[in-house]
């Protein structure tokens, strides 16, 4: 919410000229949710600073909807860091404030824009990762980066750091506009936020602000995407424009990951089998949701459940199989099943497709008719997000009660899990799972299903196997 | 139904004597469809519609005429088919007028001008041969109305209640269960019930020889088989008959009685399942006493629905669909129940259990199956506990639900399926067919055994329970509406989250604040809620200190055993503590069994159980400390903002205060605020960490009980608050580390001296740093008011709202606009949550199947879901 730019070039009150701002007053300007004030704390020949200060107003940060959507925890919109940190707001100011500076032009002093001063900016407060994380960033820029980290609480020592730092940033020589550029672009990066909807025009700021400095940067790449709030239709133009004849872009930085926090939910994710790491999350759910849909093929099912369905991938694989005539796609999110019914484009769909899908909202853990009379059920990647207490009422609603021709049921595979790196013992691949069983387990449940609902099972790993522990994820196939 | 020819002045006579409801016809149906009421081609169609709209009628028991010619007998087929799905007597009123009179009538009306010459003789000619054959169609009641003479004399239509239909007759009951000729046991139940059963001499060959007197105002009611098997049979026949004569007693037939019933009649039965011995004794019996019999038996009504629709009995039990209705199929299902088809190992029909999937209001008590002991399902209970095979014979009490039993004597017959193996049939969640595969799904047939079978039932709850729109009728609010999408919300919050729905008998209601102060610097302050309920007449208040932790609902029992007959909960532990939307406080299991154990302690300490004569019971509180279920939020959220806040605020005023030096012109007053701003960023720091402190074990951990909701067989909102306070506090004493009793007081609204001390009291609490205090009517329902009360109000503190409302929100210019606040919204929730909350404990407490009360407990998280300012 405070930036503070010094120089102490001779004269250094240049920079009033620079900034096209007088140093003898105290300027306010509207922004978004509240206030900037730009004024200057020292103007001597010697040495110069200029101050901007962001009072966001937290009453108009609700009203105007800019704030926090408070999903989850719904008093974040009200009680929130935004009036404190750096953040796209801040972005913003500078660009409202120090517009002429921004775009390198000085009519006074036309030679000046382009002369290299000595400069050094302080933000209070930036959001970062980690102290290493706003090194990475502004280092490769030219930068002798200082930053100061605060408790979270100075009367609870053992909660740590917060993820607010004091940044000092120090150039021997740079212009002033590269220093505005840098910031402006990443201020909203660190804080990974932006209090407005990211659209096609973001990607233009980015290109403009970022021309002479971001095809250079080692991180770019996460530079492009957080900017762009990782939205793909954006990302990838931009990054291609970005590094126009320059050498071929790669599928994922390895760096774009050790930039982020670690992430024990996510461990499927930063897994790495000598792989870049999303590639092998997109794989293994892929091989998953294969071999299920193969299962399904080869058992000739005509009218397929599919329990979990989420955002509908499984959904789209049977809907691809020519003896499916019908699938029923079960969810107990509504969010997942809008989503889904975008993925899919029901909504256009044509009759004699819409016809074969239903999708609808459920539970596994209710009695639910509209389950019965199904040749086969997919339980892919579901019973880990139920407490093992409850997975009595499951066995009841599927096995018992539903009771379709056979049942597919994936789970990960514990003894697999001292392969990922990232999660420590007894840790669960993802913070919504309730339990991870290891082979055995897994076997022991599903030979219990069986014998007591009269199934056959058999249970098969799933993903590569590796000696000693098997494959990252397991099926039962159940048949009646 | 109508039937007659086009003109015969069908819809005339119908508007003449019925209500416009009742009538569907054909004409209008044809209108609705194509516009035209005389469209022939729509007439496929409008008789789509008009099935279909007396079908609706029907499904719901009304009476319907249905106005079209009906002189084919297909289109009648139809109809009469109907009746039969809907279970309701199918009637035929025939109008027959000379065609002549047809013919004129249609040749006013214009729009029937079309109608061609030989229409009406030919529709004459089919009602003329309908005539013969409408018995054998199914209608029950013919009337023919020949001419219009005798069409327009008929000036009214009495319309008779069923046999059935004793909705007017409350009881009290004792209902009997299947006696099978056991005299002797028939007698000492009846005794045991404080009837008094005296032989009398025959003066007359029509005397029974009995007498009995029943206990003031009771009667028996007796659910069938009187005969067969038994020793004794025409004494039982006796002493039942003569009761019904005296009206000392009701009696449905069971199949055993109509067996009889056709052997007197002339018919040929076959003398198994014990009817030869019936033979037997019935052979030194005078005709007179058989005819008697013969007319007794043929009088009997298949089932009875008594008390205003909340009791049902019959022989084999009855669906819903078939309460108060008549048709052969529920003669049947009253007399056999439900069979599936399939033969068991011992040559006996495999019975299908209605009951498990009964889900009606009134109670079902019947008998017909043997079981060894009688056990409620669904507010159903078979109370045939086989005394003819050497069991008892056992009665209910209604409205009591009390069952009276007494042994047989001696095996009289022997079953051909033994009653020990008859008790696995016992109905179970599962198809209703047999509990075995049930027990095995559980993983533990051993404990699952252990277990009611509806516990057992209960083990499944039916989705269609809870989602679509749901209405409930509760007792403190007529209905409560849950919408579609609220319930959507819920489902998914109760499945991912939620603990085992056994455990959720209660969900605290949300609690609206009082109405924004006008005072400088306060959001909150106890005038407002004094007003409130003030203005709702209510007289005193009870002021309890508000603890800044997490509300929690604790459910416990003394000991597993316990839990398990309570709450039907296996492998479970003794009890749970959970939040309010069901999730499990606890994510510790050590810290969880510790905290039980120690609260099982205290109770036992206290005295409790025996005092409360109860195994478990039902908390409502607060517990400490905040961070211990919040810690993630507490350092996601709240000390973060504070960390940015502190860091930042410094530097900020640091460089103000450097550039004040230079004497510009607004930097103090920027300055000012952002000295303000910081100092609002430290209190909101002290704010939120008075209520954090490390919880290592449970010795960390503090409760605050403050309502006592339920123990065995009861629930305490009659009590009012002081009680609960006190009640509470007596608990307490017995470990004054875990629990902490809640300081309060009672104030009297239109004593100013104490409204004067509440309010002192709060300042003083609130300017300590606490969070604040309730402020609840001093009756916990206070009665004999037109509309509910909110069962609380919270006056929250100066500083603790901090933490809702944000660090800045007492700085100039936001408290202003703060203030545009509306609880309207929020205290009509609390309404109707608290409404649904002591509805749900009200169920649990009856008894009630878990479904009924899980209904309101998902309403609840339901209406949790409505979009409300989360600051209030």
């Amino acid at each position: 919410m405070l930036l503070t730019i010094t120089t102490t070039h001779q004269p250094a009150t240049d920079l009033g000229y620079l900034l096209h701002k007088n140093p003898a007053r105290l300027q306010s300007l509207d922004i978004a949710a509240g206030q900037a004030h730009l004024f200057y704390p020292e103007a001597t020949p010697e040495r110069c600073t200029v101050a901007l200060l962001l009072d966001i107003d937290p009453v108009a940060l609700v009203r105007s909807h800019r704030g926090p959507a408070g999903e989850g925890f719904a008093l974040e919109q009200y009680v929130n860091d935004r009036p404190y940190v750096a953040s796209s707001f801040l972005s913003t100011a500078l660009s409202k404030a120090f517009n002429t500076a921004m775009n390198g032009t000085c009519k006074d002093r036309p030679e000046l824009p382009d002369t290299l001063l000595p400069l050094e900016a302080t933000v209070a407060v930036m959001p970062a990762a980690n102290a290493e994380q706003l090194q990475r960033l502004f280092s490769p820029l030219g930068y002798e980066v200082t930053t100061e980290a605060h408790a979270l609480d100075p009367t609870v020592p053992e909660w740590g750091d917060s993820r607010y730092f004091t940044l000092r940033l120090r150039h021997a020589a740079l212009r002033l506009q590269d220093l505005l550029s840098h910031l402006y672009v990443l201020i909203p990066v660190l804080d990974n936020d932006k209090h407005y909807w990211v659209n096609a025009s973001e990607a233009e700021k980015l290109l403009h602000r970022g021309a002479a400095w971001l095809p250079q940067h080692p991180d770019r790449e996460f530079i492009t995407r957080r900017y762009l709030r990782n939205l793909a239709q954006y990302v990838n133009p931009t990054l291609e424009r970005l590094l126009e004849g320059d050498e071929p872009l790669s599928e994922e930085s390895s760096d774009f990951d050790s930039l982020e926090t670690a992430n024990p939910s996510g461990a499927e994710a930063t897994h790495n089998l000598g792989q870049p790491a999303a590639r092998e999350k997109q794989s293994l759910h892929d091989i998953r949701l294969d071999r299920v849909a193969e299962e399904i093929r080869r058992l000739g099912a005509k009218r397929v459940l599919d329990l979990g369905c989420g955002e509908g991938k499984l959904v789209r694989r049977l809907l691809a199989i020519p003896h499916v005539e019908h699938v029923l796609g079960m969810d107990v999110s509504h969010r997942e099943l809008q989503r889904a019914q975008d993925r899919l484009h029901v909504a256009e769909m044509p009759p004699r497709q819409r016809e074969r899908l239903t999708l609808t909202q459920g539970s596994l853990l209710y009695h639910d008719p509209r389950l019965n009379g199904y040749d086969a059920a997919a339980v892919v990647e579901v019973i880990e997000h139920l407490d093992e207490s409850r997975l009595a009422a499951f066995e009841q609603v599927v096995f018992a009660r539903a009771q379709p021709g056979a049942v597919l049921v994936t789970t990960p595979n514990a003894d697999y899990n001292q392969r990922y790196e990232t999660l420590s013992a007894g840790q669960f691949r993802h913070t919504d799972h309730r339990f991870e069983w290891t082979q055995a387990q897994f076997r022991e449940w599903a030979a219990g299903v069986a014998e007591r609902n009269g199934y056959r099972v058999r249970v098969e790993a799933l993903g590569p196997e590796v000696a000693e522990v098997g494959a990252p994820s397991q099926l039962a196939v159940f048949e009646r | 139904m109508l039937i007659g020819t086009s003109g015969a002045g069908k819809s005339t006579f119908a508007r003449r004597l019925f209500r416009s409801s009742e009538i569907v016809s054909s004409d209008q149906c044809r209108e609705l469809v194509a516009d035209d009421e005389n469209d022939q081609s729509a007439t496929p169609d409008a008789f789509a519609l008009l099935h279909y709209l007396v079908g609706l009628r029907l499904k719901r028991g009304l009476l319907t005429v249905v106005d079209a010619t009906n002189v084919q007998p297909e289109a009648r087929k139809t109809l009469v088919q109907l009746a039969r799905d809907y279970h309701v007597l199918p009637t035929a009123i025939i109008l027959d007028v000379p065609d002549r009179v047809a013919e004129d009538r249609n040749r006013v009306r214009a729009e029937r001008m079309h109608i061609g010459r030989h229409v009406i003789p030919q529709q004459r000619q089919q009602l003329r041969r309908s005539l013969k054959t409408l018995k054998a169609e199914g209608f029950r009641h013919i009337y023919h109305l020949r001419g219009t003479e005798e069409i327009d004399a008929v000036q009214s239509v009495v319309r008779d209640p069923l046999y059935n239909n004793r909705k007017h007759d409350t009881g009290p009951f004792d209902i009997i269960g299947d006696v099978h000729g056991c005299y002797d046991e028939l007698v000492q139940l009846l005794t045991k019930l404080g009837y008094s059963v005296e032989a009398e001499p025959m003066a007359d060959v029509r005397d029974l020889g009995v007498r009995v007197q029943a206990p003031a105002g009771r009667r028996a009611l007796f659910l069938g088989d009187l005969v067969d098997r038994g020793p004794a049979s025409p004494q039982v026949l006796r002493l039942v008959m003569r009761m019904v004569q005296d009206g000392t007693a009701l009696c449905v037939p069971g199949n055993h009685d109509i067996k009889l019933l056709r052997h007197l009649g002339g018919k040929q039965v076959n003398d198994k399942h014990g009817f030869a011995e019936t033979l037997q004794q019935l052979a030194g019996e005078s005709d007179t006493f058989k005819n008697q019999v013969r007319q007794f038996l043929d009088g009997l009504v298949s089932h009875y629905v008594l008390d205003g629709g909340k009791l049902v009995v019959a022989h084999a039990g009855l669906r819903e669909d078939m309460q108060g209705r008549g048709s052969g199929a529920v003669r049947a299902f009253a007399l056999f129940g439900e069979t599936t088809g399939e033969i068991d190992e011992f040559g006996l029909p495999v019975r299908y259990n209605w009951a498990s999937e009964y889900r009606g209001r009134a109670m079902v008590v019947y008998g017909h199956t043997p079981v060894p002991e009688p056990e409620w399902l669904n507010n159903t209970i078979d109370i045939d506990t086989g005394c003819v095979f050497g069991g008892r014979l056992t009665a209910l009490r209604y409205p009591e639900r009390e069952l009276v039993t007494v042994p047989a004597a001696q095996v009289y017959c022997e079953p051909v399926r033994p009653l020990s193996v008859v008790s696995s049939q016992v109905p179970v969640a599962g198809n209703g067919i047999s509990s075995q595969k049930n027990e095995l799904a559980t993983g533990n047939s051993q404990l699952s055994t252990q277990l009611t079978a509806q516990q057992q039932h209960d083990d499944l709850l039916d989705i269609r329970d809870v989602t679509g729109k749901q209405i409930i009728r509760t007792r403190l609010l007529p209905s409560v509406t849950i919408r579609e999408e609220n319930g959507v919300a819920a489902l998914e919050v109760m499945s991912r989250f939620a603990l085992n729905p056994k455990w959720l008998l209660y969900l605290p209601p949300t609690m609206s604040p009082s109405e924004t102060s006008a005072l400088p610097d306060l959001l909150e302050h106890p005038a407002e809620a004094f007003d409130y309920f003030r203005r709702q007449d209510v007289q005193r208040v009870v002021c309890e200190e508000k603890h800044m932790g997490s509300r929690v609902v604790v459910v416990l029992a003394k000991d597993e055993d316990a839990a398990r007959r309570r709450f039907g909960v296996v492998g479970e532990g003794p009890g749970k503590c959970y939040t309010r939307t069901g999730r499990n406080f606890f994510n510790d299991t050590v810290l969880e069994t510790a905290f039980l154990a120690r609260l099982q302690e205290a109770l036992t300490t206290a005295g409790f159980w025996e005092k409360f004569s109860t195994d478990w019971l039902c908390l409502d509180a607060e517990l400490l400390p905040w961070s211990a279920k919040a810690q993630e939020l507490i350092k996601n959220q709240y000390a973060a903002v504070a960390a940015a806040a502190t860091a930042a605020l410094p530097v900020a005023a640091g460089v103000l205060a450097q550039a004040a030096t230079r004497n510009l012109d607004g930097i103090e007053a920027l300055l000012a605020r952002t000295t303000a701003r910081q100092a609002a960023a430290e209190h909101y720091a002290e704010a939120y960490r008075r209520y954090c402190w490390p919880v290592e074990s449970v010795a960390d951990l503090r409760l605050a009980p403050f309502h006592l909701l339920a123990t065995e067989g009861r629930t305490y909102f009659d009590k009012d608050h002081a009680w609960h306070m006190e009640t509470l506090r007596a608990l307490c004493l017995a470990d004054e580390g875990l629990l902490r009793a809640t300081p309060y007081r009672v104030v009297n609204l239109a004593d100013i001296t104490d409204v004067e001390a509440a309010t002192q009291w709060w300042t003083d609490l609130t300017a300590a740093g606490g969070e604040g205090m309730v402020v609840k009517p001093y009756d916990f329902i206070p009665a004999g008011r037109k509309h509910l009360v909110q069962p609380a109000l919270k006056c929250r503190g100066r500083e603790y709202l901090r933490i809702i409302y944000g660090p800045d929100y007492l700085l100039p210019g936001n408290l202003e606009r703060l203030r545009e606040r509306a609880v309207k919204t929020k205290r009509n929730l609390a309404l109707r949550e608290f409404a649904l909350g002591v509805e749900g404990l009200e169920r649990f407490v009856a008894g009630a199947p878990l479904r009924e009360v899980h209904q309101c407990v998902f309403g609840v998280l339901a209406l949790e879901s409505e979009a409300i300012d989360p600051r209030l």
